[in-house]
């Protein structure tokens, strides 16, 4: 009883100290920029150390690679720093690694996203590599083919990888015909099919102005901000921003799929469809699974899976918002011989969930830890950046941080109970197993995904 | 129950020492400032005021190199149990807590330490100061709680080890490289061992090596150093000083023959190449060689443009991939190591080929003057980017305590990295380099069709 007193205490105090901490995000201060181009940016300005993050999105990614040329998108990732402009590609990466910077890309299904971080000293320098590397990829056949050597053999890893595995089977499973039932990174046959056009070909179509999200953090104020992004993206062309990809669902069978595996744990990836981020029960089922899947020690299916029976290292759900679809998932890994026990509590508290919803404690609980936590994680050029582009790709406006707190507070019992009747299905969660479990009998052969 | 009483006794008996405070010392890079309370627990404050939040990590001086001889993987399973409670705060109230209060934590283990860590707003450092003190001294385990956790660390392994190939051959490697030394054993603990571990083993190695003279606290954050003394002298200061067994590091005898593994796996997805060779720590062998060293691994594969990269990926077109590691932050020795994964078609021994022409290359001509001082450059740039988070200045300094360095040798590390000359960059190469010295890894796919 005294832990339960002490528990409540904590909490009230704490939501005060939340709301404490949401004026501490307000001073943060995000500025809108805007160059002389047109080009628009979020800016937090930091000066305690010498150190310039910009971190950018444009819209499509990989789901728009054409018909069997899967993995373009993300080959077109690999290749930017491979060459650009005057360079060649060793002299544009002895050129980036003289200015010290660190310059990122990556496709993802719904955007392409980059990212550089550089010493203060050495930005405008640094910006027109990034600029260059946009515009004038040199996209040469020899770092084609070895960028296309090292993606192959990546998928080769991913193939033989229980975690990666189970992941895919899972996506490709519950999506098979719409393209995010395949992989950014292509099949092997995919990736053997891409050539130098089709690269070009997305460079081209994506690399505008419209649609292109822009988040800076670090040591510049709001003039060099407006001329950096100026000279990185000021010349791109104007383009139109469009999007071709069909609204879709998560398979809702409620299959269980192995993929037999000669290894000693087995890999579990369920879940099911889940909301999109601007749905309106996004908050509350955001706080449902912070209970029911949050990492740590914190969530339903840590206790009883882990703390209780010790039957996983881990187990954690996560909201995925794509553009299209909605999906909340999750993985476990237990020893082949007590995979089917771990399976069976993911069942049991699916439906507890749907049936009982949180507990008013519980609720409190996640709400506090979801809104003290997150701003902890706001400690680098870095993070903030990346906050302030998905800030802008998810519509929440540049006031979301000092609103934050107030929308998860304000989910009540009642709602959380109401969104978790609808959103947790146990007849739609499916489960992709591989490994040797025992005891597990699948319901359906599965639909491989290709590698 | 003896646990509870001695705490009890410490709070008692301590606080006459508690006031006493060394007075702090500045260290130039990341503004540290340090003092000791009188029961030996070494305060390090990192001031970061970008956002209003802070990290504590306790990092205690021992690691997996301690565990006893019969009882590996104990360091990491006692991590585990940390969090298992104390009178104070039974069961899993500390994790609740610090979440309840919007807080993060966690902790890890190595060979040499093991450091439990939480990121909260600035305003709970008194809680979590008070939590982690508590559970210095405090620790109370049973079966109930210490059975379920050890089937939780056998799934760890096997997720981390058991189902990775790479990561089997690895262990394997370095229990070859290290035919005496004490980091012969993996961290996580041979599978038959642990499955032995029990709640007295657990609580033994706690009482052996648990205790403020043993620990470092660092507070990384919105925080003044005034105020970390406060609360470090409340809820620290109480604890007894207790004497700590040494922390012995076997040396190696001299090796005769290289050991070479070669292990087939059908759930090898590709061959890969990798060789460790025994090299100085900071603490242990040639000493001298250590910043050379680190200049070393970065002109073998630190860039596009590195000497192995060049050659063996860009010029000769053999390999997928290459890489080089190195690092001294250890107690006892270290390994450098370097690896290459071959394009298809391409024979393991031809890629083993290639890189010793390199490496030989380099013995014979040494290095370029300026490839030292480009690598230089790359990684003194690394020390402004490590400054661009809380937690990069914690680990790099706490790291460097828990091995017995000073602050000061911690700010010299870009300035030591400038002074390295090419000739010194040839001789560490000459030292270490050496193959008797040296494991090589190979791993190979096996068709099972």
């Amino acid at each position: 009883m005294t832990r339960l007193t002490r528990a409540l205490v904590f909490v009230g105090a704490t939501l005060l100290s939340a709301s404490a901490w949401v004026a501490d995000a307000q001073a943060m201060q995000i500025q809108p920029v805007t160059g002389a181009s047109g080009v628009e940016a979020w800016l937090v300005e930091d000066h305690s150390v010498p150190v310039v993050t910009i971190r950018f999105a444009f819209a499509g990614g990989a789901a728009l690679d054409p018909v069997g040329k899967g993995g373009a998108a993300s080959m077109v990732a690999s290749l930017l720093d491979e060459g650009a402009g005057p360079y060649d590609s060793l002299a544009f990466h002895r050129r980036i690694d003289d200015l010290a910077g660190q310059l990122r890309f990556s496709a993802a299904q719904d955007e392409f996203d980059g990212s550089l971080r550089s010493l203060k000293q050495n930005l405008f320098d640094s910006a027109d590599l990034l600029r260059l590397a946009l515009a004038e990829p040199r996209f040469a056949p020899e770092d084609i083919e070895r960028i296309r050597g090292e993606t192959l053999a990546g998928l080769a890893r991913q193939a033989k990888n229980p975690r990666s595995l189970s992941g895919r089977l899972w996506m490709h499973d519950a999506f098979e015909k719409h393209p995010y039932g395949s992989s950014v990174d292509g099949s092997e046959e995919s990736v053997g099919a891409i050539t130098r056009d089709d690269l070009a070909a997305f460079a081209g179509a994506r690399f505008h102005r419209s649609g292109l999200l822009v988040g800076i953090v670090g040591d510049i104020d709001k003039t060099e901000a407006a001329a950096l992004i100026d000279r990185v993206f000021g010349d791109l062309p104007k383009g139109a921003d469009e999007t071709e990809i069909a609204e879709t669902k998560p398979l809702d069978d409620g299959a269980l799929v192995v993929s037999r595996a000669a290894v000693p744990q087995s890999v579990v990836t369920f879940g099911q469809a889940g909301p999109k981020r601007d749905d309106p029960a996004w908050y509350a089922a955001y706080v449902l699974n912070e209970i029911l899947g949050g990492g740590g020690f914190r969530g339903r299916l840590m206790k009883e899976i882990r703390e209780k029976r010790g039957l996983a290292y881990g187990v954690s759900t996560q909201l995925v918002p794509y553009r299209h679809a909605g999906l909340i998932v999750g993985n476990v890994a237990t020893e082949n011989g007590r995979v089917a026990e771990s399976i069976a509590l993911v069942r049991e508290e699916w439906r507890h969930m749907r049936e009982e919803g949180p507990t008013a404690a519980e609720l409190e609980n996640a709400k506090t830890y979801l809104t003290g936590s997150f701003p902890l994680g706001l400690d680098s050029t870095q993070h903030i950046a990346g906050v302030l582009v998905q800030m802008q790709q998810d519509k929440l406006g540049i006031d979301y941080l000092d609103r934050r707190a107030s929308l998860i507070g304000g989910v009540t019992l009642d709602e959380a109970r109401s969104v978790a009747k609808k959103l947790f299905d146990p007849g739609a969660l499916s489960f992709a197993v591989v490994g040797d479990p025992a005891d597990v009998e699948p319901t359906r052969s599965p639909r491989p995904p290709k590698f | 129950m003896s646990t509870f009483t001695r705490n009890s006794l410490i709070l008692a008996g301590l606080l006459l020492f508690a006031a006493v405070a060394v007075t702090p010392a500045a260290a130039q890079r990341f503004n540290a400032e340090s003092f000791t309370l009188g029961n030996g627990l070494q305060v390090i404050v990192l001031p970061n005021h970008r956002v209003p939040a802070v990290t504590q990590m306790v990092w205690y001086k021992t690691g997996a190199a301690d565990d006893p001889r019969g009882k590996s993987g104990i360091a990491h399973f006692l991590e585990h149990l940390m969090f298992k409670g104390t009178r104070a705060n039974p069961g899993a109230a500390f994790s609740a807590l610090i979440a309840q209060n919007g807080g993060r934590d966690n902790a890890f283990t190595t060979e040499d330490y093991t450091v439990f860590h939480e990121t909260v707003a600035k305003d709970r450092l008194d809680l979590t100061m008070r939590l982690e003190a508590d559970r210095m001294t405090g620790l109370v385990l049973d079966d109930a709680a210490v059975l379920p956790e050890r089937d939780v660390i056998l799934e760890e392994r096997r997720m981390r080890i058991d189902n990775d190939p790479s990561a089997l051959l690895r262990e394997q490697l370095i229990a070859g490289l290290y035919l005496n030394a004490s980091y012969h054993n993996p961290t996580i603990g041979w599978e038959h061992e642990m499955r032995g571990l029990g709640t007295a083993d657990a609580l033994a190695f706690y009482r052996d090596w648990y205790a403020p003279n043993n620990a470092t606290l660092i507070v990384a954050g919105d925080v003044e150093t005034a105020e970390v003394r406060v609360l470090a002298e409340r809820h620290f200061g109480p604890l007894a000083a207790r004497s700590v067994p040494p922390r012995l590091r076997l040396e190696e005898p001299p090796h005769y023959a290289a050991i070479r593994l070669e292990m087939k796996s059908p759930r090898a997805a590709q061959p890969s190449w990798r060789r460790f060779y025994l090299a100085p720590s900071y603490r242990a062998g040639a000493t001298q060689h250590v910043y050379a060293l680190q200049i070393l691994a970065e002109i073998l594969a630190g860039s596009a443009d590195s000497r192995l990269h060049k050659a063996l990926v860009l010029d000769k077109k053999l390999a997928l991939s290459v890489g080089a590691g190195y690092s001294p932050s250890a107690l006892g020795l270290a390994e450098f190591g370097v690896y290459a994964t071959p394009k298809p078609g391409v024979a393991i021994a031809d890629i083993e080929a290639a890189v010793e022409a390199e490496l030989h290359r380099l013995l014979e001509h040494g290095v370029e003057a300026e490839e030292v001082a480009q690598a230089a450059r790359r990684m003194q740039a690394s020390a402004i980017y490590s400054q661009d988070s809380l937690s990069g200045p914690a680990n790099i300094v706490g790291t460097a305590l828990a091995i017995g360095r000073s602050l000061d040798e911690v700010a010299a590390w870009p300035d030591k990295l400038g002074a390295v000359t090419p000739a010194e960059v040839a001789a560490a190469a000459r030292a270490v380099l050496v193959e008797r010295n040296s494991a090589t890894g190979i791993l190979l796919p096996e068709r099972t069709s």
